[in-house]
């Protein structure tokens, strides 16, 4: 019993991890019907830019020196989303959806290998940030205080997004336009300026993601996105693409589940675990958890 | 208020638009008759800048400002106070009737106006009021068209254009709305009004046109149209003598 609740607790803490990548994937989906692949990249560089931070003179050790590296990473992230979408989704507007996907599959390996070329390929040893210490023993499970980092800061971003989305005007119009672009457009919603500050949001999370997950992560190096990436994604898919609650329920999920095969059974499952989730959620319910299945408008 | 001249739009290789010269003058109900293809709803969403034309152009005044529409994005143009209610009332049915309308004010984004104007289209669809925190895909056609032209009204337009208002909506209720479209005319909005019910659009008009593939067949005051024969004939349902 033990061992099954300090897994719990070991699989929410990645789970939260998923849970903003996801958001990401989710978020642009909603406003553009398009899977961004790159989206993984940009988490990728949001762990590369703790690296660095650090490397080029940040302090480390202080809950204060983390903070900074984790806004400093979602800034950088975020002028990276935004320029993604400025020079290679937008001149693709009017393509067909499957130029847009493919354009996507180009720009993540731009930025993997671009990454290989500007970083160098071998793994980096991420800074520790903040000393590793356990903050609760409770008959043998427990609960360390980057854990403890990693579920406030992610609940806090959550709680953020949620308040953007429901109680500002921006998060109207992002519903709008998630809603119908002509629609939009014909109440004076400058739409283009939307989804900018949807790739915006959603990068600034994944370059969160990529510091949180530095903290537990060893290293770090110019493909670490690929996996995580597709696993959120899938997670986005198991919450149902484009439902925000839904990414969130799903990154939980894939979170748990990845660690309890590995705890249980053994860490080759691992990966192939969410392939199966993404497999067997296609099969039984494509709109996913929490997704409506669509409708034809009337 | 509105110059349409020499207006061409071409779809590819479809020449949807030939050369349509037209004009709306402040304060008027002008309609848009004609079947279905002649192209009505592309001229709408060329004037609101969703579609540009090949050649031609439109020249809005605002007041006392003349303004290009050609280039202008459909956003500015709503906010230079030319408001659409498109075909098929493209209401937003994942939001609340209140987000509607609230959306409908974006481009001012100002509070005092804000519960001014919601006041003003409270009283002209008093059902709106009861529906407030309803969301909107649960409305039925008839309130979704009344939440689709008070939403336009919400961003203060001097010029309204409506797509098909009666589409889709149960008889009694199109003559509730087409009421309240005179009067809110008659406080002062421009209405350019497309419809295939053409009596409907007739008897509700100062002035008409009627397009057919692509081109202006003939305009006229609403009136005069109404008693043409030719017109009896071929949008009125009436027999040839």
């Amino acid at each position: 019993m033990t061992e099954f609740i300090q897994q719990l607790i070991n699989g929410l803490a990645w789970g939260s991890i998923y849970a903003l990548i996801a958001l990401g994937y989710t978020m642009v989906y909603g406003i553009l019907r398009l899977i961004n692949f790159a989206h993984g990249e940009v988490y990728m560089i949001g762990a590369m830019t703790g690296y660095y931070a650090v490397h080029w003179g940040m302090g480390t050790g202080s809950l204060y020196h983390l903070l900074a590296v984790i806004c400093i990473a979602m800034l950088v992230c975020s002028l990276l989303g935004w320029a993604i979408e400025r020079a290679a989704y937008r001149p693709m507007r009017q393509a067909p959806r499957l130029n847009v996907l493919i354009t996507a599959i180009g720009v993540s390996l731009f930025l993997q290998f671009s990454g290989q070329y500007i970083f160098g390929a071998d793994p980096k040893p991420f800074p520790a940030l903040i000393e590793n210490k356990n903050v609760l023993d409770l008959h043998g499970v427990v609960l360390s205080n980057i854990q403890v980092t990693i579920f406030v800061s992610s609940i806090v971003l959550m709680l953020g997004l949620r308040y953007i989305v429901f109680n500002t005007q921006m998060g109207k119009a992002m519903r709008a336009v998630s809603y119908d672009h002509t629609a939009s457009y014909l109440v004076g919603i400058n739409v283009n300026r939307v989804i900018s500050f949807t790739f915006i949001l959603g990068s600034a999370l994944a370059g969160a993601a990529g510091i949180l997950v530095g903290l537990s992560n060893p290293t770090v190096n110019p493909l670490m996105g690929l996996m995580p990436g597709i696993k959120a994604f899938i997670a986005a898919v198991l919450g149902g693409i484009g439902n925000i609650p839904g990414a969130l329920i799903g990154g939980l999920i894939m979170g748990v589940a990845e660690t309890m095969v590995s705890g249980y059974l053994s860490g080759t499952y691992r990966d192939a675990l969410a392939f199966i989730i993404l497999i067997i959620i296609l099969v039984v319910r494509p709109q996913g958890l929490l997704g409506k299945s669509t409708q034809e408008k009337v | 208020m509105l110059k349409v001249c020499d207006l061409h739009v071409h779809y590819g290789a479809i020449h949807a638009l030939k050369g349509l010269t037209l004009e709306i003058n402040s304060g008027e109900i002008v309609a848009l008759i004609g079947s279905n293809g002649a192209g009505k709803t592309t001229l709408l969403r060329t004037i609101s800048g969703l579609i540009r034309p090949s050649a031609g152009s439109i020249e809005f005044t605002h007041r006392g400002q003349k303004c290009r529409l050609n280039k202008i994005e459909t956003h500015k143009i709503v906010s230079l106070g030319l408001a659409q209610v498109p075909e098929g009332r493209m209401i937003f049915q994942n939001l609340s009737v209140l987000e509607n309308l609230e959306l409908g004010a974006y481009p001012s984004n100002n509070k005092k106006n804000l519960e001014e104007d919601l006041e003003k289209n409270f009283l002209l669809f008093p059902r709106l009021k009861e529906r407030l925190k309803q969301n909107a895909g649960t409305l039925s056609g008839g309130e979704q068209q009344m939440l689709a032209i008070s939403r336009a009204l919400m961003s203060r337009p001097s010029l309204l254009l409506l797509d098909e208002p009666s589409l889709g909506i149960a008889p009694a209720l199109v003559q509730q709305i087409f009421s309240k479209l005179v009067e809110i005319n008659e406080m002062g909005t421009t209405i350019f009004l497309v419809e295939q019910d053409a009596f409907l659009a007739l008897e509700t008009a100062h002035r008409a046109y009627v397009l057919e593939t692509g081109q202006f067949y003939t305009q006229g005051k609403a009136e005069e149209l109404l008693h043409d024969s030719k017109i009896r004939q071929a949008y009125l349902g009436e027999v040839s003598a």
